[in-house]
């Protein structure tokens, strides 16, 4: 109640906060026994599409490259970026776009994911070697290229893989942009992309 | 003194405001189905993970560890962000969390701002402060946009335009924004909004979060939405403030694992919300400014009874679930968070002006049953209850009425003449004379018809069958014909 006569910002804050004993509570020691799937990469599709995301497999042995070009999304779009390189269809190169608003105009953004969770249908992506990280959410529809030896079971195993340290940005994505705000009815496409394709391939 | 927590503000009154909302009652058993919808939803998620209580354990007993030692990780996560180039800030209150804000926007020249959900910057009443110095302030989150538009608070932390129809959206952007007249569609709406705030992000200069979790660890923080609002505020424009209360942090990145497992499936039904971003530092060539806002919350730490309450992760579980809540509306509790939560966060900071909230409940317990992280809600309620009346903040019909009850609970004799009195005369009894304006449970409900018996005769009764039963070694039945 006396906030306003106690001393302001970060020494008032840590002097209240140290003025009152907590009796200490520890964290807790035990693992939690989390789910695991008799077949990840099933779940991981079975969730990503129900929250609709679309999944598509590429043949053993084909390139990325040839099933991105083969969908829809690709083919019927003009402007398409790719954060790695090979896909001929990709006519804007991210390191050369100096302002990010430049990118209003993406349709199709193609980047690697590098680990998708069966338990929810996400794909971690970060913004390593990445200029513009907007180029996530300002396009139009996202493609992410996972190898599908890379889904793991539940986030507990996702957390344990990856490592902090540096200024970068990171995100779990599942599925496309969407709001239900609107008397609680599903609407597909709110701000960021209004589709997302997975392709997984076999690790080539 | 533009603060919210200003203590001379006249008490607001929980079921005044909700009567108007009470009195359409097909809006108001609308309102009630939406929300048992999303905790159906909850329920389906929660029945599809073995470890749901293992997991609520963890993420209570972390935050609680978190609150133990609260003033030691906010030291390190100040250092870790300081290391990854964040500038930290430290807000006692309302006004200087508002004061930080509009300076670093002045700073920097800034006309525009978009925002994404953040329950802080309601509490706070930052919109409005920001207007105020010439800053335009955009809500991006789709249901916050709608109510920025009607002049209105959120009435709900995860769903702020549930209390709103789709045919009064539908008029609303045909007015503001020229949409079709009677459009209703959803789908419709929802792209008209997505190209106008599309510009709205395009010409921002600066952009403000959230937190939803803060990692001492590492010096970072994650945001979730699900229209990925938040990531195209803050990455567009170089300058990305986010405005956090003390009790956001945690201390590993590990402990993510446990609350984003939790959070959507205990706030929409959702596995996880569509984008949980991770961010360490400012984007290259941009600037990033964390405002700790501590706004009473030091001071409710130190209530011991009180004290879980900060370990809310703000999910919304609980107002789903409430039958308070889902039949009277956000609205009627006048607080930035209204439900179980908000009525023990606000009467807890600020017993003078929300004296009503704690009685705007049935103690079912249904709030601590979904709590994803063991709020003990109703027995939060039940206490403020009595420190309330200790403190003199019940009406006096409350007390009135709770000193006869207690003089007759103390008199065994006149507890039970009184009872065998009502059950006699009570049937005879004129109805003006028992739905007068005094019996405020009678106004929306018939009394049940007052039984022959009293509890404790039917009781004796009981108990003589279950002998018998017991003796000719027959299964005891509760039928007591």
């Amino acid at each position: 109640m006396n906030v306003h006569l106690a001393s302001k910002g970060r020494d008032g804050i840590l002097r209240r906060l140290r003025e009152c004993q907590v009796a200490p509570v520890d964290l807790p020691t035990d693992q939690i026994a989390a789910i695991r799937f008799n077949d990840p990469v099933r779940q991981f599709r079975q969730v990503l599409e129900s929250v609709g995301g679309k999944v598509v497999e590429a043949s053993l042995g084909q390139p990325w490259q040839d099933s991105v070009a083969q969908l829809t999304v690709v083919a019927e779009n003009q402007r398409i970026c790719s954060a790695c390189p090979g896909l001929t269809q990709a006519n804007i190169d991210l390191n050369q776009v100096e302002d990010p608003h430049a990118l209003d105009d993406l349709d199709v953004f193609v980047a690697i994911g590098e680990f998708g969770v069966a338990e929810n249908g996400a794909i971690w992506v970060t913004d390593r070697e990445l200029r513009q990280r907007v180029a996530y959410f300002i396009c139009q529809h996202l493609v992410l290229v996972l190898d599908r030896g890379q889904v793991l079971h539940n986030l507990h195993e996702a957390y344990a893989r990856l490592s902090w340290g540096a200024s970068e940005f990171g995100a779990f994505i599942s599925g496309p942009s969407k709001t239900a705000d609107i008397e609680q009815s599903l609407v597909i496409g709110a701000h960021g992309p209004r589709s997302l394709t997975v392709v997984l391939t076999d690790g080539s | 003194m533009n603060d919210s927590t200003n203590t001379d503000s006249p008490a607001v009154n929980h079921a005044e405001l909700a009567r108007e909302f009470v009195r359409d009652q097909d809006r108001a058993h609308w309102h009630d189905q939406a929300l048992w919808f999303v905790r159906s939803k909850r329920d389906r998620m929660m029945q599809l993970l073995p470890e749901w209580e293992e997991l609520r354990h963890h993420a209570a007993q972390i935050k609680a560890h978190t609150l133990s030692r609260l003033p030691d990780y906010l030291e390190q996560f100040e250092s870790q962000a300081n290391r990854l180039g964040a500038h930290v800030h430290w807000a006692s209150d309302a006004a200087e969390h508002n004061r930080i804000v509009a300076n670093i926007l002045s700073q920097h020249g800034v006309k525009r701002v978009v925002k994404s959900k953040s329950m802080l910057t309601e509490e706070c009443h930052l919109n409005p402060y920001l207007e105020k110095r010439g800053i335009e302030v955009v809500d991006t989150d789709l249901g916050e946009w709608i109510v920025q538009l009607r002049g209105e608070p959120p009435s709900h932390i995860v769903l702020p335009a549930i209390h709103i129809k789709k045919e009064e959206v539908g008029e609303l952007f045909h007015q503001r924004l020229g949409s079709s007249p009677g459009a209703t569609d959803p789908e419709y709406l929802t792209n008209v909004a997505r190209n106008r705030l599309r510009d709205e992000f395009l010409r921002a200069d600066a952009g403000i979060t959230g937190v939803n979790f803060a990692i001492a660890e590492t010096g970072g923080f994650v945001v979730c939405t699900n229209e990925g609002n938040a990531d195209l505020g803050v990455s567009l424009p170089k300058l990305h403030i986010a405005c956090m209360g003390i009790e956001k942090l945690i201390p590993r990145a590990q402990d993510l694992a446990v609350f984003l497992r939790l959070l959507a499936r205990s706030a929409t039904g959702q596995p996880i919300t569509t984008y949980s971003s991770h961010f360490h530092g400012p984007r290259p060539g941009g600037e990033l400014h964390i405002v700790l806002v501590d706004n009473g919350r030091s001071e409710l730490r130190q209530k011991e009874e009180f004290r879980s309450a900060l370990q809310c992760i703000r999910c919304g579980a609980c107002m789903n679930t409430c039958p308070v809540y889902r039949r009277s509306g956000g609205h009627s509790y006048s607080t930035p968070v209204p439900g179980p939560i908000g009525s023990v966060l606000s009467p807890a900071k600020d017993p003078h002006r929300h004296p009503s909230l704690p009685h705007a409940c049935t103690l079912c317990g249904s709030c601590t049953d979904v709590c994803p992280v063991r709020i003990p809600l109703h027995h939060q309620l039940l206490a403020l209850r009595g420190e309330l009346a200790k403190n003199g903040h019940l009406a006096w019909t409350k007390r009135l009425s709770m000193r006869i009850a207690s003089f007759a609970f103390q008199r065994p004799w006149l507890y039970r003449f009184g009872g065998a009195w009502a059950r006699r005369v009570g049937r005879w009894t004129p109805r003006f004379l028992v739905y007068g304006p005094w019996n405020k449970w009678g106004k929306q409900r018939e009394i049940p018809p007052l039984p022959t018996q009293s509890f404790q005769q039917l009781y004796q009764l009981y108990e003589l069958h279950k002998v018998r039963d017991v003796e000719s070694n027959r299964p005891i039945s509760r039928d007591t014909s």
